[in-house]
C-alpha cells in the first residue's frame, strides 16, 4: 500500500526519493502515528513533501490512495471544499430562473458538486481549454472563463475556514509551477550568459596569492592584501503574461519560469493580463485581492533591475493605446501609458514572446509592442533568449515617447 | 517518553502538525527544515523546544557572507602567519588557531543539544550542499589536525528558511519538512490568550477582528503579523484600553497604535487614503 502510494506521488510530480519513503516507514515503526489518520497525514507530509508548493498535489494523492480508510465524504463535506462566498455569489448574482431549469437538467445542485468532486480527483494537472476538465477558458461546467450557464468557478477565492478534520481534501489551485523539470539545459545555460560576475562591495576576501606576492616583495615581513567577493549582481523582474491566448504557450513559459529562479540571485515575478496596466500581482489566483500597484513597483525597485516581460503581446490594438481598452477592467490610462512608465524605470527590458516569430506582422498589437520597447521583442526561442540576453547586458536605449492619438 | 517529546509550551502554542513534525525529526534523528511567513515563530520554536526538553539551545544565524565551514571550524591561518613573525612558541601547535564553530559546539555537550540553524537561504546556493554530510553523518573531519569530530549526542537540528532562495534537493532529502501557515482565527485566540492570560474577552475579540481586517486590506507592503500583533495588544494594555473605545477609533481605520501593526510610511498613507474615501462616503450619504 505504502509502495503503490509512493509511486503515486511520483507520478503526481513530487519529487519523493527511496531515502524519504524509509525514513517514513521508521517513523511508522517508531510508532509515531499511533493508527490515527490524521497524524499519519502530517507524519507523511512532513517526511515525504520538502516544499509547499507540493501540499496541494500531496493532498490529493493521499485523498485518493486513503479515501477508503474512513468513510466516504458526505455531502456537506463537498461543499465546505467550496468556498461558501462562491456558493452565495454564484446563486445570487448569475442565475435567472431559466438558468436554474438548466441546472436540473444537469440534476441539479447535488449532481452538479457529485460531479465536481469526482473531476477533482482525475484531474492531475492545469488544464486549459477542452470541454471536460476544470481549468480555464473551456466549457466545462466546471473552472473559471468557462461558457457553460452552469459555470462552476474555481481558483479564485480560497477559503479562509479550514476544518481541522480532512484538510488534504480542500486542495487549491496553484500559479504557474516553476518546478517543471527541464527536458534540456538549454534554457539554463543561455540564461547563465546573463550572470555576470562582479566585484561590487566591501573587501571581504583575503586574496591568497595577493597576500604572498607583496609579502615576498616586502621582505618577508606580513603584508595582506583583501578583495572583495564575487557575487551574482544581476536584477531581473519577470513580467509574464497570463491567461487568454497565452494558454497555449503555457509549457515554455513555466520552463522559463523554472530556470531563472534557481539562475538569480535577486528575481522578482509578476503577472499581468495581455498587457500592462495599473495594477500587476504576484499570485494569480489571487489576483483580485492583491494586486500591487505599478506605481509601487516602479518605485519600489532600483532602476539597474532589468525587466523581461513574457507574453505574445496578441490583443487587440485598443488594449494598448485607448484608456478603458483592457479586457478585464476600466484602466483610467492606456496600457501604453504605463508601458512607457515602466521602460523609463527600467530602462532595460525585453520581451520575449513565445508566438512563432512568421506571425508577428500579422498582429497589429504586436506591432505597437515592438515600437514601444524599440524593437527589443525576441522569440522564446534558445536563441530568441541568447540574443535577448546581450541586449539585457548592454548599455540601455531610451525608450521612445510615443504618443497615440484617439 | 514525555521526557523526549515535544507538546508546545506554557508560552508557545503548537498546532498537531507541527508537533508531529518536530516529534518525527527527534525521533529519527533527522534535520527539521522550517519554512513560513516572517513572524509565525519560526525561530521561536527552536527556543521551545529547547526550554521544554531541558536541553541547551546552540544558534547559529545565517547572514549572506556566511559560509558552510564558519560552522564546523575555522583555521586561523593569519595569526599564525603573525605569531611566527614574532616567534611565538603557541606557533608550534596548530591547534591553537583551530576556532570552533557553532556545529562543532552542538557535537559536544554533554547531552543532546538543539541547534537552530537560522535563515539557511540568506547564505549562498551552495551553503547547504556544504553541510550534507555533517548533518546527514553528524561527524567531520578537522584536516589540518587529522581528528574527525563525531556528534556524541546527534543534536536536533532546526533550520529556518524564509523562502528566498531555493535549496537543494539532496539536501531537502536529508530533512523532515514543515510549514507554519498563518494561524487562523481560533489558533491566534489561543496564541494571544497564552502571551496575556488575563486580557479581557471583547477586547480581544475586537483587537483580533481589526488585526484580520488590517491584513485582509489589499496592497499592503507587508501585511502584519503575529509577532507584530502581540506587539500591539502589549500596547494596548499599557495604555490600558477597553474594547470600547478601540471599537470607536475604528471609525478613523488608522486602529489606535497603528505603529506597531503597520511598518512603513506607504502602508500608513494607504491607510489615510481609505480613510479619507471612507469619510467622503459617509458624508455624501
Amino acid at each position: 500500500m505504502f509502495i503503490s502510494f509512493f509511486l503515486d506521488l511520483r507520478k503526481a510530480g513530487i519529487p519523493v526519493s527511496i531515502t524519504e519513503l524509509l525514513s517514513l516507514l521508521s517513523a511508522l515503526k517508531a510508532q509515531l502515528a499511533d493508527f490515527n489518520i490524521q497524524a499519519f497525514y502530517y507524519l507523511s507530509r512532513t517526511a515525504l513533501v520538502k516544499d509547499e508548493r507540493h501540499y496541494d498535489r500531496f493532498d490529493q494523492v493521499f485523498a485518493a490512495t486513503f479515501n477508503g480508510l474512513e468513510n466516504d465524504m458526505s455531502l456537506d463535506e463537498i461543499f465546505a471544499s467550496i468556498p461558501d462566498e462562491w456558493l452565495k455569489k454564484q446563486a445570487e448574482k448569475l442565475l435567472t430562473e431559466e438558468e436554474k431549469k438548466k441546472i436540473q437538467s444537469l440534476g441539479g445542485w447535488e449532481e452538479l458538486m457529485e460531479t465536481l468532486k469526482k473531476r477533482l480527483e482525475e484531474q492531475k494537472e492545469e488544464h486549459h481549454g477542452g470541454n471536460k476538465w476544470i481549468g480555464t477558458a473551456g466549457t466545462s461546467p466546471f473552472g473559471a472563463y468557462g461558457y457553460n450557464p452552469e459555470g462552476v468557478r474555481i481558483g479564485q477565492h480560497e477559503s479562509r475556514h479550514r476544518r481541522a478534520t480532512k484538510v488534504w481534501d480542500k486542495r487549491e489551485f496553484k500559479n504557474l509551477d516553476d518546478n517543471v523539470e527541464l527536458n534540456t539545459r538549454n534554457i539554463k545555460v543561455a540564461l547563465r550568459k546573463l550572470r555576470k560576475f562582479a566585484r561590487q562591495g566591501t573587501e571581504e576576501e583575503l586574496d591568497l596569492d595577493g597576500t604572498i606576492r607583496s609579502t615576498a616583495s616586502n621582505a618577508g615581513y606580513l603584508d595582506i592584501k583583501m578583495v572583495p567577493e564575487r557575487h551574482n549582481a544581476i536584477k531581473v523582474l519577470l513580467l509574464l503574461d497570463i491567461g487568454g491566448s497565452m494558454d497555449d504557450h503555457i509549457r515554455i513559459c513555466e520552463e522559463l519560469f523554472s530556470a531563472t529562479k534557481t539562475e538569480f540571485k535577486h528575481i522578482e515575478h509578476y503577472y499581468f493580463h495581455n498587457f500592462t496596466y495599473e495594477y500587476l500581482w504576484k499570485d494569480n489566483s489571487r489576483r483580485y485581492d492583491e494586486a500591487t500597484p505599478t506605481m509601487d513597483i516602479i518605485n519600489r525597485y532600483p532602476s539597474d533591475y532589468k525587466i523581461i516581460f513574457v507574453g505574445d503581446a496578441s490583443m487587440s490594438p485598443y488594449e494598448i493605446t485607448y484608456p478603458g481598452g483592457s479586457v478585464e477592467h476600466w484602466n483610467e490610462e492606456a496600457g501604453s501609458v504605463w508601458m512607457q512608465r515602466l521602460l523609463t524605470a527600467f530602462p532595460n527590458a525585453v520581451w520575449l514572446n513565445p508566438d512563432k516569430e512568421k506571425n508577428w506582422d500579422k498582429r497589429p498589437s504586436n506591432q505597437i509592442t515592438r515600437q514601444l520597447l524599440s524593437n527589443r521583442m525576441y522569440p522564446l526561442t534558445i536563441g530568441g533568449l541568447g540574443s535577448a540576453i546581450q541586449i539585457l547586458l548592454r548599455k540601455p536605449v531610451a525608450a521612445p515617447n510615443i504618443e497615440f492619438t484617439h | 517518553m514525555s521526557n523526549n517529546t515535544f507538546q508546545g509550551t506554557n508560552d508557545y502554542v503548537a498546532t498537531e502538525e507541527l508537533t508531529m513534525a518536530v516529534n518525527a525529526a527527534l525521533t529519527l534523528e533527522r534535520p527539521l527544515l522550517i519554512k513560513g511567513e516572517p513572524g509565525t515563530g519560526k525561530t521561536q520554536l527552536a527556543i521551545e523546544v529547547a526550554k521544554s526538553l531541558d536541553a541547551p539551545l546552540i544558534e547559529w544565524h545565517i547572514k549572506s557572507t556566511t559560509k558552510a565551514h564558519q560552522g564546523l571550524y575555522e583555521y586561523d591561518a593569519v595569526s599564525r602567519l603573525r605569531d611566527s613573525q614574532f616567534g611565538d612558541d603557541r606557533v608550534h601547535d596548530i591547534g591553537n588557531y583551530i576556532v570552533k564553530g557553532k556545529v562543532w559546539e552542538a557535537f559536544t555537550t554533554d547531552k543532546r543539544a538543539i541547534l537552530l540553524i537560522d535563515e539557511i537561504d540568506k547564505a549562498d546556493i551552495e551553503f547547504p550542499n556544504d553541510l550534507l554530510q555533517e548533518l546527514d553523518r553528524m561527524e567531520f573531519f578537522v584536516y589540518e589536525t587529522q581528528e574527525l569530530v563525531k556528534a556524541k549526542h546527534r543534536p536536533l537540528i532546526i533550520i529556518t528558511s524564509n523562502n528566498e532562495k531555493e535549496l537543494p534537493d539532496a539536501f531537502l532529502r536529508r530533512c523532515f519538512f514543515h510549514y507554519i501557515r498563518f494561524p487562523e482565527l481560533e489558533t491566534m485566540e489561543k496564541i494571544v490568550d497564552v502571551h496575556f492570560p488575563s486580557l479581557k474577552k471583547d477586547l480581544l475579540a475586537e483587537a483580533l477582528g481589526l488585526f484580520f481586517e488590517v491584513r485582509d486590506v489589499a496592497g499592503l507592503k507587508k501585511k502584519p503579523s503575529t509577532s507584530e500583533l502581540l506587539d500591539w495588544i502589549k500596547l494596548l494594555l499599557a495604555e490600558d484600553l477597553t474594547a470600547k473605545t478601540l471599537r470607536e477609533s475604528n471609525d478613523n481605520i488608522l486602529p489606535k497604535m497603528h505603529g506597531a501593526l503597520l511598518k512603513n510610511e506607504q502602508d500608513v498613507h494607504l491607510f489615510e487614503r481609505l480613510a479619507f474615501i471612507n469619510r467622503r462616503q459617509r458624508n455624501d450619504q
